[in-house]
């Protein structure tokens, strides 16, 4: 195996950068280089056939592209900093050439602006709650960011509360800040997540498996019993159904859902159904 | 006698003072870097991504606000793919509208008229209310 892996990194370290295209959908490695569209016909002797003619060899019209979570620019290459899959979208709209990610799974999460998440005051200090996100620092939550809430009339909220709310400020350099309302000063569901329920932490990956708009787990789900869920983009879930027994159960399945089959989950729901 | 400089020698002192300003500046020795327009524009929020969903749910009536705030949320994201563009079927016509608003300002600028204008309304009324007259005011005799 040992002797595989050898092999393996030697070729990499070898070879010549790879284009985009051709990689989409397989496992990357974090220092590859990747080349754009654009790029691939300087450097490729091999692909002489692909080699579109061009009358005006000097002007390149060259389209947007956008490098999402996982990779970096690098000159005018992608340069990978994440292990995963590759992943594209074509624009929908606009003269853009798409955005390149890298579908990664890590469980730390690390604040991204414009992201919404679930988390607990901590502190309550003069002005700002102190609230605690999963990341290497509290984010900061002015009193006033709620719908609303002025100078005289305070938002009620306690050291333990959980808070759904988004990141105006989220960058390596600064302390995160986020707020409860969005541009226009409407709540749209943010703000403090009621009484009962429960808290539980998962995969960051799972969260964006689960928020996909053709997810089957929670179409399924959704057909158990009435029940109440909250997605926070940094790993974590809460729940509330009708008795302490139905929410733990939804826990579990949300929490193993992960790493089962489709098969597998299909067996629990009919199980969970009968009884 | 001329106690003052000339103007010549005068703007040669200044030039000498401006050339030891400029010379005590300080520059950098390095060749021009040009910074490439680049086409790549970084972006490390999955929102862009992948379409998800809002975050909160709601299931079998179980909240009904979070439950319109979804058919709210994820519609918003449909609209802005589909760019819908189907105007909405109107129950009452733009010019039933404006003739309903007409009378309506006559009928509600009566309540608040004094009992002297009120009489102003109530002369025209033959179905449509006519603005006010104006006012009777002091006339000035002519000699």
């Amino acid at each position: 195996m040992a002797e595989r892996g050898l092999v393996a990194s030697e070729s990499l370290a070898g070879c010549r950068p790879r284009a985009a295209r051709t990689v989409l959908g397989q496992v990357v490695l974090p220092g590859e280089e990747l080349l754009l569209p654009e790029q691939e016909e300087t450097d490729g002797p091999g692909v002489a056939g692909e080699r579109p003619l061009r009358l005006n060899a000097g002007v390149r019209s060259r389209l947007r592209v956008v490098c999402g979570p996982g990779l970096r620019r690098c000159g005018d290459r992608l340069l990978v900093t994440k292990c995963g899959r590759l992943r594209h979208k074509e624009p929908g709209c606009g003269s853009s050439g798409g955005i390149y990610w890298v579908d990664s799974q890590q469980k730390r999460y690390v604040p991204v602006k414009g992201d919404h998440v679930i988390g607990i005051v901590t502190a309550k200090s003069g002005d700002i709650f102190k609230v605690d996100v999963g990341g290497s620092e509290p984010a900061s939550l002015s009193y006033l960011a709620f719908e609303g809430a002025t100078k005289r009339n305070r938002p009620n909220v306690q050291v333990g509360d959980l808070i759904y709310g988004q990141f105006v400020v989220a960058n390596k350099d600064m302390e995160p800040e986020m707020v409860c309302i969005d541009s226009c000063g409407r709540a749209n569901g943010m703000g403090v997540i009621g009484q009962d329920g429960l808290l539980f932490k998962v995969t960051l990956g799972l969260i964006r498996k689960l928020l996909a708009p053709d997810c089957e787990i929670i179409q399924e789900v959704g057909k158990l019993y009435p029940l109440e869920i909250v997605f926070g983009m940094n790993g974590r879930i809460w729940v509330k159904a009708k008795t302490i027994q139905q929410t733990l159960i939804l826990a579990n399945i949300l929490e193993a859902c992960e790493h089962m089959t489709a098969d597998q989950r299909k067996q629990i729901f009919a199980r969970l159904a009968e009884s | 006698m001329q106690r003052g400089l000339d103007s010549e020698t005068k703007k040669q002192l200044e030039e000498e003072e401006k050339k030891i300003i400029s010379e005590e500046h300080w520059y950098l020795d390095l060749p021009e870097l040009k910074e490439k327009e680049s086409f790549i524009i970084e972006e490390q929020s999955f929102l862009l991504c992948e379409d998800l969903l809002y975050g909160r749910m709601s299931f079998r009536g179980f909240n009904p606000e979070v439950e319109k705030l979804m058919l709210q949320m994820n519609a918003k994201n449909k609209a802005e793919e589909e760019e819908e563009d189907a105007t909405v079927e109107l129950d009452v016509s733009d010019e039933e509208m404006a003739r309903r608003y007409e009378t309506l300002v006559g009928t509600i600028g009566k309540k608040f008229a004094k009992k002297r204008d009120r009489a102003n309304y109530e002369e025209d009324e033959n179905g449509n209310m006519k603005p006010i007259k104006t006012k009777k005011m002091f006339l000035k005799p002519q000699d």
